[in-house]
């Protein structure tokens, strides 16, 4: 399985067991997650894909990926 | 010099009154209900006994303990006889004197005088009590019936049973017993199997294990509880049959499973002559498993690997060497990859065997020495959804209770956890609760042996599919609600109140009804709505789980279901109650403890926090990496990806141990400098460079945190034969990469975690000698320990719902794969077996078996005993069926001890969507006869053996 197959599959994965929150807070939620829990060359992965379109990605998770994005978290350098 | 508990007859009595008497003209208060024996005993007189011992209740057979009593007719056992106030009791009179004696002289006529030549010889209460008593004759001698000799008057003596030594670690010497019960009783009362019995009356009345079977044969688990009940040396140790008596001992820490029993290590030397539990042992009350017992000879097994060893190529055989080199390889290698291939290239995962001190460092030197954060452990692919779910839900990391709180418990719900296989010290313990009347809900797709065992039943047994615990526990939640049956007070003054209320109103939804979640479950409505109402009103609900919950892609969710079904019923903060995870390994709770996550440091607080990372900084004189590093399974796929490139691993077995075997060798052969700290060249070591060969539990000191959050000394009792204990390993490669370690003993090593946690702040070595042992948070507000938790106020303050919403598995069954594949453990063998295989152990686990239903089995022409292959859409594997009606059709079971098994290449890659913990417990299959082996187990045999190739290197090197 290719790695943003993977990341697709896992912020999906945390969408859904999110989403039943409510889309505000599943979206908000789904964004601290990833934060909080990936490292940065995963989170620089889903940006990646996000920014070649983001294909897979459900409508929470996609959300999700464009909040992180936005937020300019610390910035996210691969593999250091 | 020996340790040696003081038995007091018979067991304390938790009475609050108190009774006053008067014992040999002194004064005794005691609580009342105690036997006139134990008062005796506490104001320090011992009177003669034979069938006492506290571990039991009293008997009153061996008629040695008998006393006066001013006033009474009759001689009473003072074992039976409990206290009363007022009255005066003469325990050594001329009468009691000479019936004490002539009891003894008929024990003695039916007993061989090889006292010299006896195992027991200096530690034998048989012959303890004869100098007791004065024995200084024995009138009857052996001419008539007697049990001792094997021919009398040159005919064979019928009365004469040979030894029974079919079990390997003990043997059973019939013609010293002296019929005393006490290790009927112990495996009835500490242990609950009730595999021994007296059979006969009178004289011909003998100790028999089953129906007069031999001990291996019979029901016996081997627990040991006999062997040390035993008075004599009818049933004793075959390693002190083989090595003599013991001459000092050092109390320490099982080093298996996660309850962390405590045992006195009896020594010669430095050899172990026995492992025996330990009475003052909080944990176990003295009582053991055949794990921590007897399964120890590993630490001397001829596998056991002694010097370091390196390797340019995986497909090299392994160059022995100096630590010198060993060491330097390592730190040149994680220089150069890094400088290479990036900083977050390199990472450790630290091991949930080792202790509390060896773990704080491993990923010390990968935060500070490596500056990343790649460091994870094994509780990522067991116990990671705990942590996540109880932080959330609760505020803190870890179970609630202590074991004792079982003894309080009315209802006990066990769920996707099987005690009496694999934590079986405290499912003893729940057993004996069980006998005393508390209620039980079992709820897993196996009818584990809790379901139904002797004088132990569950009220019931919801036997769902494999997945569906998070609906089943929504359920549950739904008909406590829609009844009414929620306790309100507790709810209002200990919770969140909003989000309860949000909580409800999902919780009431009908899709959550028991009805409509029947489609899912597979368990009848009835049966969920009768065993929620039990759990809601019967009293102290207790929750116990195991990896069963937490290893699904919704096991996050169902940690906090549980912990929803507790707060709803108000069964948190007291003796009896709580969410208790029963922790896999002996010390996966203390790993977590001490920062083993990639996004915590050490005290679960996560990494970004400024604040603990200068704490952290300041001490460690470095600056910290503030990003989250990979998990396990994320570092596979970095390896495989190309960004992850040398992995140090301490005490762990991931090629065995984690999901979709393929995935974990493709990852580990994708590095460039893989190396393993352990005992054994373990699977993983297939694919290192680097070996540095571990130490054990035996060669350390150090500590170890079991499930309750106990934290126990592991004390030294033999100079590790590997040179280093594993700290100093550790420091080793520290030093090498400029680090400026000196720790001298592990005692630094905990100063300084007590220094930076601040759950761990009171905890001293010199405290835990004190006490024995802590339960964390040890701090000032708790500074001997907190056994209960969330007592006033839950750690986060209120207690948090969160709406558990049911969300089916991407792993489905279909044509294809119609069978549900779950995996397990049984009670001899532990984890991937690298210990417990080289033990004597294997005679009761050879090889791991598919446990598959007959209707299945007949379906596809499977017998009993015949090979089958395992296909999941990860990949297939072959073993041996075991037709077996414990799974329900639809279902089948495998445990994973045996490499050659590879289980886990057919588990797949699914995992917990909180924490990534695997789902091992449901993979889609189908199941086909085949006639042995696949060609995957022939050629990875062939690759392991090739790969465990070793060139000795002359000493003059």
């Amino acid at each position: 399985m290719s790695m943003n197959k993977k990341l697709v599959d896992m912020i999906n994965q945390i969408a859904r067991n999110t989403a039943i929150q409510g889309d505000e807070r599943a979206i908000a939620a789904t964004a601290d997650h990833v934060r909080k829990f990936w490292d940065p060359r995963m989170r620089a992965g889903l940006m990646a894909h996000l920014a070649d379109g983001g294909a897979g990605l459900d409508d929470i998770a996609r959300a999700a990926s464009m909040k992180l994005a936005a937020s300019n978290a610390p910035e996210v350098h691969n593999a250091d | 010099m020996l340790i040696k508990e003081t038995d007091y007859g018979t067991p304390a009595s938790v009475s609050k009154e108190l009774v006053t008497l008067t014992i040999d003209g002194s004064e005794v208060t005691v609580p009342a209900g105690t036997s006139i024996m134990r008062a005796a005993m506490e104001a320090g007189t011992e009177i003669p006994k034979l069938c006492a011992s506290d571990m039991l209740e009293s008997f009153g057979s061996c008629r040695m303990c008998l006393v006066e009593i001013e006033g009474r007719n009759g001689t009473p056992a003072s074992c039976t006889t409990p206290v009363s106030p007022g009255l005066v009791v003469k325990t050594q009179t001329q009468r009691v004197k000479d019936i004490r004696r002539g009891v003894m002289e008929l024990y003695i006529s039916d007993h061989p005088l090889d006292c010299l030549t006896c195992a027991a010889n200096g530690d034998c209460e048989l012959q303890d009590m004869a100098g007791a008593v004065g024995l200084r004759d024995v009138r009857y001698g052996y001419d008539g019936a007697n049990h001792v000799f094997d021919t009398q008057a040159n005919l064979p003596n019928t009365n004469f049973l040979s030894k029974d030594t079919s079990n390997p670690y003990f043997t059973y010497d019939p013609s010293k017993c002296i019929v005393c019960n006490r290790c009927v009783r112990a495996c009835e009362e500490v242990q609950g199997t009730f595999a021994l019995t007296i059979t006969g009356r009178g004289f011909d009345s003998r100790v028999s294990a089953g129906m007069s079977e031999s001990f291996l044969a019979s029901e016996c688990v081997s627990c040991g509880a006999c062997v040390q009940a035993c008075p004599t040396a009818t049933l004793s140790e075959n390693s002190l049959i083989e090595t003599g008596q013991p001459e000092h001992s050092k109390v320490t820490t099982c080093a298996y499973c996660g309850v962390g029993c405590a045992f006195k290590a009896e020594m010669r030397g430095e050899e172990v002559v026995r492992m025996v539990p330990y009475k003052d042992g909080k944990a176990n009350r003295g009582h053991s498993c055949v794990k921590g017992r007897f399964a120890y000879g590993y630490a001397t097994h001829k596998e056991r690997i002694l010097k370091p060893m390196v390797r340019e190529s995986i497909n090299d055989p392994w160059r022995e060497t100096t630590w010198d080199e060993a060491i330097g390889r390592v730190a040149s290698e994680f220089k150069r990859i890094q400088n290479q291939y990036g900083k977050g290239s390199v990472g450790g995962i630290t091991s949930s065997r080792c202790t509390n001190e060896d773990v704080f460092l491993v990923q010390k030197l990968i935060r500070q020495g490596f500056g990343v954060n790649n460091v994870d452990t094994c509780a990522r692919v067991c116990h990671s959804p705990t942590g996540y779910g109880l932080k959330t839900t609760f505020g803190e990391s870890a179970g609630t209770q202590d074991f004792d709180s079982v003894e309080h418990s009315d209802v006990i719900l066990v769920i996707g956890a099987n005690p009496t296989d694999g934590h079986p010290v405290f499912g003893s313990r729940m057993k004996k609760r069980l006998r005393q009347g508390a209620r039980l809900i079992v709820v897993d797709p196996r009818r584990i042996d809790l379901v139904k065992s002797p004088h132990v039943s569950a009220d019931y047994h919801l036997a769902l599919k494999p997945g569906t615990n998070v609906a089943i526990m929504t359920s549950m939640a739904h008909v406590i609600l829609s009844e009414g049956l929620e306790n309100t007070d507790f709810i209002k003054s200990r919770c969140d109140v909003a989000a309860f209320e949000e909580w409800r109103a999902f919780v009431m939804r009908d899709r959550n009804s028991p009805e409509a979640m029947e489609a899912y479950t597979g368990v009848p409505a009835d049966e969920v709505r009768a065993a929620a109402r039990l759990f809601a009103t019967g009293g102290n609900g207790a929750i116990y789980y195991g990896l069963g919950v937490t290893e699904h892609s919704q096991g996050s969710t169902t940690v906090m279901a549980l912990a929803n079904l507790a707060m709803a019923t108000g069964n948190i903060g007291r003796p009896g109650v709580g969410v208790n995870p029963l922790r896999g390994q002996n010390n996966v709770q203390g790993s977590c403890d001490m920062g083993s996550f990639p996004h915590e440091l050490p005290g679960y607080r996560h990494i970004s926090d400024v604040a603990t990372r200068t704490l952290f900084e300041a001490d460690w004189n470095c600056t910290l990496n503030p990003e989250p590093g990979l998990r396990i399974p994320n570092m596979l796929d970095a390896a495989v990806e190309g960004s992850f490139r040398a992995l140090y691993i301490q005490g762990e077995d991931i090629l065995q141990s984690d999901p979709d075997t393929h995935h974990v060798a493709s990852g580990l052969a994708a590095m460039e400098c893989v190396v393993i700290q352990d005992l054994f060249l373990n699977e993983t070591a297939n694919y290192a460079h680097v070996f540095l060969p571990g130490s054990t539990f035996l060669e350390k000191d150090g500590t170890f945190t079991n499930a309750e959050r106990r934290i126990q000394p592991v004390r030294k009792v033999m100079s590790p034969i590997n040179g280093y204990g594993d700290w100093e390993i550790t420091q080793l490669i520290a030093r090498e990469v400029g680090l400026d370690w000196n720790y001298q003993t592990p005692i630094e090593i905990m100063d300084e975690i007590a220094r930076l946690t601040p759950t761990f702040t009171g905890v001293t070595y010199d405290k835990l000698e004190r006490l024995g042992s802590i339960q964390w948070p040890c701090n000032e507000e708790h500074p001997e320990g907190f056994p209960v938790m969330h007592v006033e106020n839950f750690t986060r303050g209120l207690g948090l719902f969160m709406m558990t919403d049911y969300i089916p598995t991407d792993e489905r069954t279909g044509p294809r794969f119609p069978l549900i594949l779950t995996t397990g453990r049984i009670l001899s063998q532990y984890n991937v077996g690298a210990q417990t295989r080289r033990t004597d152990n294997v005679v009761w686990h050879e090889e791991d078996r598919l446990e598959i239903h007959p209707h299945d089995a007949e379906q596809r022409g499977v017998n009993d005993g015949d090979w089958v292959t395992v296909r999941s859409r990860s990949g297939e594997t072959a073993l041996r069926a075991l037709l077996t009606d414990r799974v329900a059709p639809g279902v089948v079971y495998t445990t994973f001890h045996h490499p050659m098994t590879q289980a886990n290449v057919v588990t797949t890659d699914h995992s917990d969507w909180a924490t990534n913990c695997p789902e091992y417990k449901v993979t889609a299959v189908q199941v086909s006869p085949s006639n042995g082996p696949t060609d995957y187990q022939e050629e990875y045999s062939d690759f392991a053996e090739k790969s465990r190739r070793i060139v000795a290197v002359d000493a003059a090197e």
